[in-house]
């Protein structure tokens, strides 16, 4: 069966088109016939139980994992592996080095774009509430920081796809709320934003679409509302 | 040198430098290979000139091991790989890059262990001295190359660190026994080792090309 979730039809661009990708791992399908549009300038918000299929969604979308069925195409019908500067993705794990101060992890990665511009790392810390100064390696980092950081990262290329997988574990309130904020201004600069969570209301205020996904389909895909 | 080459061996360096952890432990193991091999065969003359080569290649082939199952270990703690595999550039810079790193901490630690060597063996080169500046970065070289190639071949694998033996020493052979070769030639002066020299540089040139042309395909997969 295909399941078919699409926004309304709209003159905006696309950003990414799934069709019908399946992904098997062994015999278990992490994914099942998922058929979605990703909008420009749209923040999308995908939520599910754990094993829903949402780290692989993005994953793909990465181009992290090829699908085992279907086709993905991001941007103008690119393979997401040859868009790849043009995609930011953070993951659970901050994908960072302990070894390394922030500033220092992040002049690394700015330096693997090239031809890209990319923000300054002590700018990309400063947008996330971090001091680019502070002296301490990344290890030994608060939770929440390392959340930051690693978002950072994903910023530092000004991607026009984000792809982020659980942003919001592990951060107090107020500074979900500051990310939220970020967020909100990196949609309204067209940017496309993908975000799994487990607490929906603290994305909603962002969340152009909710895209439920149970058992690898699509179980609902209903419009948000919206405020910032 | 590429921006991006420079820029993964200074983040190489430097978190080597802030721990010091393939070099300390390369330095503990093949010092400790070197007192034991001495011990166990009681070294001198010319019985010490045949098999220091052999012990030396053997040491530095075990300790290198420990560091290059490494190699990767931090690129797969926090996902960090998966960053790497999204950055445009090429994967190629980043496989030549911890072949480099990796040769200068090989390096730093046969120089650490020369002097050692020497006195442990008590070794008295008959051949060309500078011959040996000329075989062990050779040989060093033949040994990270395809060490981290294989290390990144079998990172997935939940035996990853048995894996990495098991299928670089087979290949590393051929570069081990011109090593070994070249080296007891020029400590006992006895035979040429131009030609154990120039399977050396055909060896390395082959792999080092090989590694570089397949690396993406393996650093990309699944």
């Amino acid at each position: 069966m295909t399941t078919q979730a699409s926004a309304e039809p709209t003159s905006s661009t696309i950003s990414a088109r799934l069709d019908k990708v399946s992904k098997l791992f062994g015999s278990f399908a992490a994914l099942r016939q998922v058929s979605v549009d990703f909008e420009s300038g749209r923040c999308y918000v995908l939520v599910g139980e754990n094993g829903a299929g949402k780290s692989t969604l993005l994953r793909i979308l990465a181009g992290l994992l090829r699908p085992s069925f279907g086709t993905i195409k991001v941007f103008d019908g690119l393979d997401p592996h040859q868009a790849r500067a043009r995609i930011g993705y953070m993951s659970h794990a901050p994908m960072l080095y302990d070894e390394l101060t922030a500033q220092e992890n992040l002049r690394y990665f700015a330096s693997l774009y090239p031809g890209r511009e990319c923000l300054e790392p002590g700018e990309a810390l400063r947008m996330v509430g971090l001091d680019p100064e502070l002296p301490r390696i990344f290890g030994q980092y608060s939770q929440g920081m390392r959340q930051r950081t690693s978002l950072a990262r994903v910023l530092l290329a000004q991607p026009e796809l984000l792809l982020l997988d659980e942003p919001f574990s592990n951060m107090d309130v107020e500074s979900v709320s500051q990310m939220v904020q970020l967020l909100a201004g990196f949609r309204r600069h067209n940017r496309t934003i993908v975000l799994t969570t487990h607490q929906r209301e603290a994305a909603a205020p962002i969340a152009d679409w909710v895209l439920a996904l149970h058992a690898g389909r699509v179980a609902s895909f209903e419009k948000g509302s919206p405020t910032q | 040198m590429t921006s991006a080459l420079w820029s993964h061996l200074v983040k190489d360096l430097r978190i080597e430098w802030r721990s010091l952890d393939a070099i300390v432990s390369m330095l503990f193991f093949s010092g400790l290979v070197v007192v034991l091999f001495s011990i166990a065969f009681d070294p001198r003359g010319a019985f010490s000139q045949q098999i220091a080569g052999g012990v030396l290649c053997v040491a530095t082939m075990f300790a290198s091991v420990s560091t290059l199952n490494q190699a990767w270990a931090r690129e797969i703690r926090h996902q960090v790989l998966d960053a790497q595999r999204m950055v445009p550039s090429p994967g190629a810079e980043l496989y030549l890059s911890k072949v480099i790193a990796n040769f200068l901490f090989v390096t730093i630690v046969q120089v650490i262990l020369a002097p050692f060597f020497i006195i442990f063996y008590n070794l008295q080169i008959a051949g060309q001295a500078w011959l040996l500046a000329l075989v062990l970065p050779l040989g060093t070289w033949a040994l990270v190359a395809n060490g981290v190639f294989f290390a990144a071949l079998s990172i997935r694998s939940r035996n990853r660190e048995l894996l990495l033996s098991l299928i670089l020493f087979p290949i590393f052979i051929p570069a081990l026994l011109a090593m070994v070769q070249a080296t007891t030639a020029i400590l006992t002066g006895e035979n040429d080792p131009t030609l154990w020299i120039k399977m050396l540089c055909g060896y390395d040139i082959i792999f080092t090309t090989a590694s570089l042309l397949l690396f993406d395909v393996v650093f990309h997969a699944e």
